[in-house]
């Protein structure tokens, strides 16, 4: 079996890339190019949408439809996509500061309404696009370009988020485990309601940097190290769990997603 | 077939308006005195093959409408004041993605949340300037229930033959006034739909304007595939930030308005055939001045009334040649810092007199208001109105 490549959703004439080497975001990119060949996705069915930041900047490279829209806003944009044309496939794509810091209830709602998009965030515990400040989920204590002492806030969980929000799936993962992501990726694309998948990744260029991660080998390293299979960080103690995180499969249930409750809320109107 | 009479409320007319022009999708945030026409679409929507969404904020509301017009829908939204604030960001995606909607902004007192509900005419240069760069739109502004229907359908074809956002700004008044008026029959106005791609898929150019100065759009999920941003992008919806391409993108924002204007500046006119004094009205402000100018012939002074239905782009070819013959010239709006009369000034340039009469505590111009100002201004003392 010849393994899936991806290169057909990307656009001729637009690589190299702008990310810096090192970054996670090529990964991210490869990996969902390869889950959308895998489920042999069209262009014009597919429609990914964007916000803003170095993640944000991903549909620059795909032959897909986009909508690459403003700073936390792709979600409401996606809603509207989906909720009008059900029969479209949308894709979300965001950094942590998009995601769940200026656009954070947008993914509430998003997950509430359990519509029919997933929403693939790239964390790399910064604003990569403006120069490294902190964002929710900069965790305590580090430092980046506006907390120069060290983080006085906490940081947010994304997959925990998702969670109590009402996600019907939820996925973690990192450019570390390439094959993974993009099996994850698959999982969030057919799932029907709100999907997530959190992707974990370095930023040597600020975040790792600031944070004795200048290299991204090391930061690569440091991400298989800290990240354990779901089944095995469950088990760890309570005192044990902070040092590392969960990837894989963490949230997988099937709550009807907004669409089919409205054609049941539409039905019942028709009837009056 | 007759037309149908009926009681109806503006924001209602707007709610029944915007459907018959088409619309299938409306995404809003409960906001007074717009909340109608949400709770209208939240009940007929769904009865027609429609969408209704009650979104998180504002910003979630322009955004799926946004999202469900390039999905192919006639899609819309309806707010006030601080909901309207809260749009513009997006609203700026609108005008550069080249995305036809319609943003219906029942104008209240500010500013902030300022006399919540109560009617206001000082929105006008926050529809035309508050979003961040360089940008224009179309704005449309009703005084009576009919007006709210036209001027509805008039904003959903206005939207998709010029591929942009367009803004219905009805002060609280109109919008929740209640008139009877004489409903069109279906078919008896003109419907447009927005221009589709003929050109094979893989040449198509989703920001390449025809002579008309508009560019064909496709729907996500048809044959044409395409990217739409909000970032400068070239003919092809892909980023480009060439200097070269950003003047022609600019420019061409500008250009399919400017080359419409006269199809979209929409005005009507009353007494002005022989007039010394001219008018200049909008919105709810319409009827007062209109009462007003009668008055005042019946008391030897020739007023002419110019009721703007289009605040943006700016009618200044109208107000400039109906201005031209006459002494004064009245603005009576509802604000203080007198939006429309600076307009006008500009149009007619210094040296005439602008005679403003503002009110900006919530309540209505009244006729004698501005009677008073138009005989004291002309006697140069004060003259008590009758009535
Ligand atoms: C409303 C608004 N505020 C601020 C910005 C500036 N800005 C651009 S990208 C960005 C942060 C991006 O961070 P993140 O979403 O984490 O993406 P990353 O660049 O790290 O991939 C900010 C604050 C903006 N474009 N719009
Ligand atoms: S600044 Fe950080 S997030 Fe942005 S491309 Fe470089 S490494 Fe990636």
């Amino acid at each position: 079996m010849t393994h899936a490549t991806g290169t057909k959703y990307l656009k001729n004439g637009m690589l190299p890339h702008m990310w810096c080497s090192g970054c996670g975001i090529g990964i991210l990119m490869g990996a969902m190019v390869r889950a959308f060949e895998e489920l042999e996705y069209t262009n014009h069915e597919t429609v990914v949408v964007t916000g803003i930041g170095c993640t944000g900047k991903l549909d620059d490279y795909l032959t897909t439809n986009a909508l690459h829209v403003t700073h936390g806003r792709a979600l409401p944009h996606a809603t509207g996509v989906k909720a009008f044309n059900p029969r479209l496939k949308v894709v979300v794509i965001m950094g942590d500061g998009d995601s769940v810091t200026i656009g954070g209830n947008h993914l509430i709602h998003a997950a509430r309404r359990n519509i029919d998009v997933t929403a693939i965030i790239l964390n790399n515990f910064n604003y990569g696009m403006t120069g490294g400040q902190a964002s929710g989920t900069t965790p305590e204590e580090c430092i980046t370009s506006t907390t120069s002492f060290g983080n006085p806030e906490r940081e947010i969980d994304i997959c925990a988020l998702a969670e109590v929000a009402g996600a019907n799936y939820v996925a973690r993962q990192t450019p570390y485990h390439g094959w993974e992501l993009k099996e994850n990726i698959k999982e969030a694309l057919n799932k029907k309601g709100f999907s997530l998948v959190e992707v974990v990744s370095p930023c040597p260029t600020h975040f790792g940097k600031n944070n004795e991660m200048l290299e991204a080998r090391e930061m690569l390293l440091w991400l298989q190290e800290k990240s354990l299979p779901v089944e095995k960080y469950r088990k760890l103690g309570v005192g044990e769990k902070k040092d590392y995180f969960a990837v894989g499969t963490l949230v997988d249930r099937n709550a009807p997603d907004f669409n089919t409750r409205y054609e049941e809320i539409r039905k019942r109107a028709l009837e009056l | 077939m007759g037309r149908e009479i009926k009681l109806m409320q503006g924001n209602q007319a707007i709610s029944e308006a915007a459907i018959y022009a088409g619309a299938r999708f409306y995404a809003g945030y409960p906001i007074t005195p717009s909340s109608e026409i949400a709770e209208i679409c939240s009940r007929v929507l769904p009865t027609i093959g429609g969408i209704f969404l009650q979104m998180e904020d504002e910003i979630a509301s322009i955004a799926a409408v946004v999202g469900a017009s390039l999905a192919g829908a006639k899609a819309f939204t309806a707010t006030s004041g601080p909901g309207f604030s809260l749009m513009q960001e997006n609203l700026g995606l609108a005008v550069m993605g080249e995305v036809p909607c319609v943003i219906v902004n029942v104008q209240r007192a500010g500013p902030s949340t300022g006399l919540a509900t109560k009617p206001s005419q000082s929105d006008i240069m926050q529809l035309r300037w508050g979003r961040h760069g360089d940008q224009t739109v179309i704005a449309l502004c009703p005084a009576s229930v009919r007006e709210c229907f036209e001027l509805t359908v008039k904003a959903f074809n206005f939207a998709e033959k010029f591929r942009v956002p367009v803004i219905l700004a009805p002060d609280e008044i109109v919008g929740h006034m209640r008139e009877s008026f004489e409903v069109p029959r279906a078919g008896e106005l003109e419907i447009i739909d927005r221009k589709k791609p003929s050109c094979p898929p893989d040449q198509y150019l989703p920001f390449e304007a025809e002579v008309d100065g508009i560019a064909p759009l496709a729907a996500y999920g048809g044959d044409h595939v395409f990217h739409i941003t909000s970032s400068m992008h070239g003919p092809n919806g892909y980023a480009n930030n060439n200097p070269q391409n950003a003047s022609w993108r600019v420019e061409q924002l500008h250009r399919k308005i400017d080359l419409h204007r006269d199809e979209i500046c929409l005005t009507k006119t009353f007494d002005t055939e022989d007039m010394d004094v001219l008018m200049v009205t909008i919105g709810a402000t319409t009827r007062s001045g209109r009462a007003a100018a009668l008055e005042a012939r019946k008391r030897g002074v020739k007023v002419g009334v110019l009721q703007l239905l289009t605040l943006w782009p700016f009618p200044e070819k109208e107000v400039a040649a109906l201005a031209r013959d006459v002494d004064t010239v009245v603005v009576p709006e509802m604000n203080y810092s007198g939006q429309i009369a600076g307009e006008v000034q500009r149009v007619v340039g210094t040296e005439k007199e602008i005679l403003r009469v503002n009110r900006y505590n919530g309540t209505i111009i009244t006729p004698r208001d501005i009677l008073e100002s138009i005989l004291e201004s002309r006697s140069g003392q004060s003259v008590r109105a009758g009535g």
